[in-house]
């Protein structure tokens, strides 16, 4: 078999001087024959040129084709008319190349040697052709399944980082290492806090629904972190009535929106800062509205960050649809409003 | 006796610092704590202190931002949680930094490395601004100037900025609303500024490209390009050069 290192130049010398070869071969056979070295010479080109078309175009075919389990016939079937088709036309050519009667009759009578020695050559190139192929294809797929894997691993890898939120981490861990000095069991509330929080946003999956009061919870975790962390700075509010707590929404979906809401309201102001989230039904929708304020002279009017378009391009994700993402910028107060259609 | 200054916008964060240092009770005197830049910035002028510990993300200006408006920078010892570009700036230029949460060895060592050197400051002080040139150019610092007007602190987006002009040891930012003065160089600039959105089209001059409204042959080798505003800037010759290399044409 054909090693799969060779380059398509090379293969294609190759193929080249297996012609040139069976051609030398044929004009040494018939020579031996008794017949003068320009009948010989035209009888081994002749054949080979039209053995070679054939070759070509069976390799091209399954280039293209990869015949199923069950269509081997249908290639063997091929073979032999491509045999037929390349005696036949010999047959037709070669009379108008010579005219030696001797060599007629010899024609005649090596027909069925010939076509046979034809199809074995069609045959043998179809069936290299069709491993070589198979193997290239084969490395290709498995080209296309690594490059797939590091994708994903890369994308898991990003989520994690995320999650993670080193600066928030370190800044929490530093904010206990402050607490263990002089209110060791505010640092001790604070440990708990921070795991559990950690541990409810490793665990979730992204794919799966949960209600709206889970997630608040979840959120309350995190904000009485930042509470810890920026003392008398941070104010939140949290309203929604029972009925909506029930609806349903992606998780994790609510945590980018109210990171941004914290940064940009507690970075962007010196002043304290309410970050307020409220949760509604609309008909068929479950609302849920996440206030911040800023500073419209040194936000940038591009405004909305990537944990935003995160959000906005899950949504597209997961419902199909655009529109269900707003933010309102007014009176130093920034709104982002989502809509999360309930399936019932 | 080393006079120092806490800037840090989470008050347990200072609370570390000055747990740490009281161990250095002797040495080093906390003047005041600050909860954010211009705080920090009014401060140093009032105190002139020796010695600062500055956090780097703080609302309104970060600290670098902050430094950035100290006419004579003290000594600084960053403190920072994550920011993977702070931290090889600081690397690279041998400022000190700890890391949060930073241990009292590891703070102990900063200090003692600190008083160790500290009777030349004026070399500190150099580092300090290598370090503020080198984090310039980070892609967080592309989208502001900060700039001081009196004792006012101004934010400029740097899409506002119309162009800018080299003033003896100044330069000139124009926006819309006037043109306010920066302590920095144009090479400083030039590293900072987006280089697709402004060119240095002159030893003097920085526009922004989206102000052209047309460009004027003058002189011999040199243009005039002529701003919304109806400014005229001179255009070098390899000011011209780069210019038609940004604008495509």
């Amino acid at each position: 078999m054909v090693t799969p290192q060779l380059s398509p130049s090379k293969l294609y010398s190759l193929f080249v001087a297996c012609g040139l070869i069976w051609a030398g071969l044929l004009t040494y056979i018939v020579h031996s024959f008794g017949f003068i070295w320009y009948i010989a010479l035209t009888d081994g080109i002749v054949n080979s040129i039209l053995l070679a078309a054939a070759c070509w175009l069976i390799n091209n075919n399954l280039r293209y084709y990869q015949p199923g389990k069950g269509s081997y016939m249908n290639l063997l079937m091929w073979c032999l008319v491509l045999a037929g088709i390349c005696t036949a036309g010999f047959r037709g050519i070669i009379p108008y190349l010579s005219s030696s009667q001797a060599y007629m009759n010899f024609i005649a009578n090596s027909l069925t040697i010939r076509f046979c020695t034809n199809f074995l050559a069609i045959g043998w190139m179809a069936m290299i052709s069709m491993l070589w192929y198979s193997q290239l294809d084969h490395k290709e797929t498995e080209k296309r399944r690594s490059e797939a894997e590091k994708l994903a691993r890369d994308a898991e890898l990003y989520n994690l980082r995320q999650q993670l939120q080193p600066h928030f981490l370190f800044n929490s861990l530093n904010s206990i290492n402050a607490l263990i000095g002089f209110k060791p069991d505010e640092a001790r509330r604070m440990i708990h806090q921070l795991s559990d929080f950690l541990r409810g946003t490793l665990k979730k999956d992204d794919q799966l629904l949960v209600p709206l009061s889970d997630e608040l919870q979840h959120l309350n975790l995190y904000l009485d972190i930042e509470k810890v962390r920026f003392g008398h700075r941070l104010d939140t509010e949290i309203s929604c009535d029972k009925h909506c707590g029930e609806a349903l929404l992606p998780s994790m979906l609510l945590q980018p929106l109210v990171e941004n809401a914290i940064k940009f309201g507690l970075y962007d102001t010196t002043e304290k800062v309410t970050v307020s989230i409220r949760g509604e039904i609309d008909g068929n929708n479950l609302v849920v509205m996440v206030q911040n304020p800023y500073d419209p002279q040194t936000s940038r009017p591009k405004g909305t960050g990537f944990g935003l378009r995160g959000v906005q391009r899950r949504l597209y994700l997961l419902f199909a649809r655009n529109d269900l993402m707003e933010t309102h910028q007014n009176d130093n107060i920034f709104t982002t409003i989502i809509k999360i259609p309930q399936v019932i | 006796m080393k006079r120092a200054l806490v800037i840090d916008d989470e008050p347990l964060a200072r609370m570390v610092v000055l747990e740490y240092l009281q161990q250095f009770t002797d040495q080093i005197e906390v003047l005041q704590e600050c909860n954010d830049g211009f705080e920090g910035l009014k401060a140093i002028q009032q105190h002139q202190p020796d010695l600062i510990f500055l956090d780097v993300q703080m609302p309104k200006i970060n600290g670098f931002e902050m430094l950035e408006l100290v006419e004579q920078a003290p000594s600084v010892i960053f403190t920072t949680a994550f920011d993977e570009y702070a931290i090889k700036a600081f690397e690279a230029h041998a400022v000190d930094y700890l890391l949060k949460p930073f241990s009292k060895d590891r703070f102990n060592k900063a200090i003692e490395k600190y008083l160790a050197q500290s009777p030349a400051p004026a070399q500190q002080t150099k580092k300090t601004e290598e370090l503020l040139d080198a984090v310039a150019s980070s892609p967080a610092q592309h989208e502001r100037i900060v700039v001081k007007t009196g004792t006012k602190v101004k934010i400029i987006p740097v899409q506002d900025v119309q162009y800018l002009q080299a003033d003896d040891d100044y330069v000139s930012v124009f926006t819309q609303e006037g043109s306010y003065l920066k302590n920095k160089t144009m090479n400083f600039f030039e590293q900072m500024l987006d280089p697709r959105y402004f060119v240095r089209v002159h030893r003097s001059y920085i526009i922004a490209i989206q102000q052209i409204t047309r460009i004027d042959p003058y002189e011999k080798d040199s243009h005039l390009a002529i701003l919304k505003s109806g400014a005229k800037i001179p255009v070098s010759k390899s000011g011209y050069v780069k210019l038609k290399g940004v604008l495509g044409i």
